[in-house]
């Protein structure tokens, strides 16, 4: 076929000759290169599965961080808000305690008053039907 | 074209529910046929295998607009090397175009020459002689490589030719001579 194709093409027929040779012996090598290539067996798969199977890890991990996350610090705000109301409890509590204890100095106190202002009143002032005695009293302290 | 014979030219007045079938046909005979022309073309395995997919995933997205005005491996042609086409001018790609980690060595494709019935200095030079021709490719210009490697790998008649990559029968036949030329150069240079 080649030899016939080139045979007007060169003035060496000789020329010729060898191109259509080298010309089939292309065709040759392509096609039995091509036919191994194309019969040899090959695997898709692994080039892909890694980066698929990072990507999910890496979707998980993220996924449960955030979820971790967020339940952490539910529960935090949870016991800071259980925090304050002990703490406001308390403050109360302190706060009532002083007040009853002020009232009940103040209280003593009043009463401390109106047992002085009785006792004074009681011992300086004698009734009239008792003054003779109260004379005599003092006689005798003072003979 | 000696392989595309079986099923062309395609009728597409069948109905529909045949259309897988006859797609399915289509992909069983003319894959290999696509998948070598790629692979001369690109000189790296995985790069044909890829656009062998593309050419046929392609091919299936348009095969109710296919009307069977050309022959089904004519088609798939063309789709084919507007696939190359378009691989190799993308720049994202254009990195593995100087690369080529994948593409043999020049050389390594003269190694799966069948040995015939020669002796061991015929097939050395013939080997030979195929990196020459396999060099002499390499160098020529993407549209001649094309043409060329449709003419003399997979025998196409040059009206098949013009069809497949949209020329005139004329314009095939002034860059598949330049191509010959070059090749011819190459393999005078070298004896």
């Amino acid at each position: 076929m080649f030899r016939d194709k080139f045979a007007g093409d060169s003035q060496n027929p000789e020329q010729d000759a060898e191109l259509g040779e080298a010309l089939r012996d292309f065709r040759l090598s392509v096609h039995a290169w091509s036919d191994a290539a194309f019969s040899h067996p090959r695997t898709v798969v692994a080039a892909v599965a890694p980066t698929h199977v990072w990507r999910l890890a890496a979707g998980w991990a993220l996924g449960c961080f955030l979820v971790a996350g967020g339940v952490s610090a539910g529960f935090w705000q949870h016991h800071q808000r259980q925090v304050e109301i002990r703490l406001a409890a308390v403050r109360v509590a302190e706060q009532q305690r002083l007040v009853a204890l002020r009232q009940a100095q103040q209280a003593r106190q009043e009463d401390e008053d109106l047992l002085a202002k009785v006792d004074s009143d009681v011992s300086r002032e004698i009734p009239a039907a008792m003054e003779p005695l109260a004379q005599l009293m003092v006689e005798d302290t003072n003979p | 074209m000696a392989a595309c014979t079986a099923l062309e030219p395609m009728t597409m007045a069948r109905p529909e529910e045949n259309a897988a079938e006859q797609f399915s046909a289509v992909v069983a005979t003319h894959r290999p046929q696509i998948f070598r022309f790629l692979l001369a073309s690109t000189r790296d395995v995985d790069l044909a295998e890829t656009l062998t997919q593309d050419c046929f995933l392609k091919a299936h997205r348009n095969w109710r607009s296919f009307r069977g005005e050309s022959s089904a491996m004519t088609w798939l042609m063309r789709i084919a090397i507007n696939l190359q086409k378009d691989h190799w001018r993308n720049r994202r790609l254009q990195f593995w175009r100087h690369t080529q980690n994948n593409a043999v060595a020049l050389d390594e494709a003269s190694n799966w020459l069948p040995s015939g019935e020669r002796s061991v200095e015929q097939q050395l030079l013939a080997r030979e002689r195929v990196a020459q021709v396999s060099k002499a490719v390499e160098r020529l210009s993407e549209r001649q490589r094309t043409i060329f490697l449709l003419r003399y790998v997979e025998e196409d008649e040059l009206s098949e030719i013009a069809r497949a990559t949209g020329l005139s029968v004329g314009t095939v036949k002034a860059h598949l001579s330049r191509a010959v030329a070059k090749v011819r150069a190459e393999l005078g240079g070298k004896r």
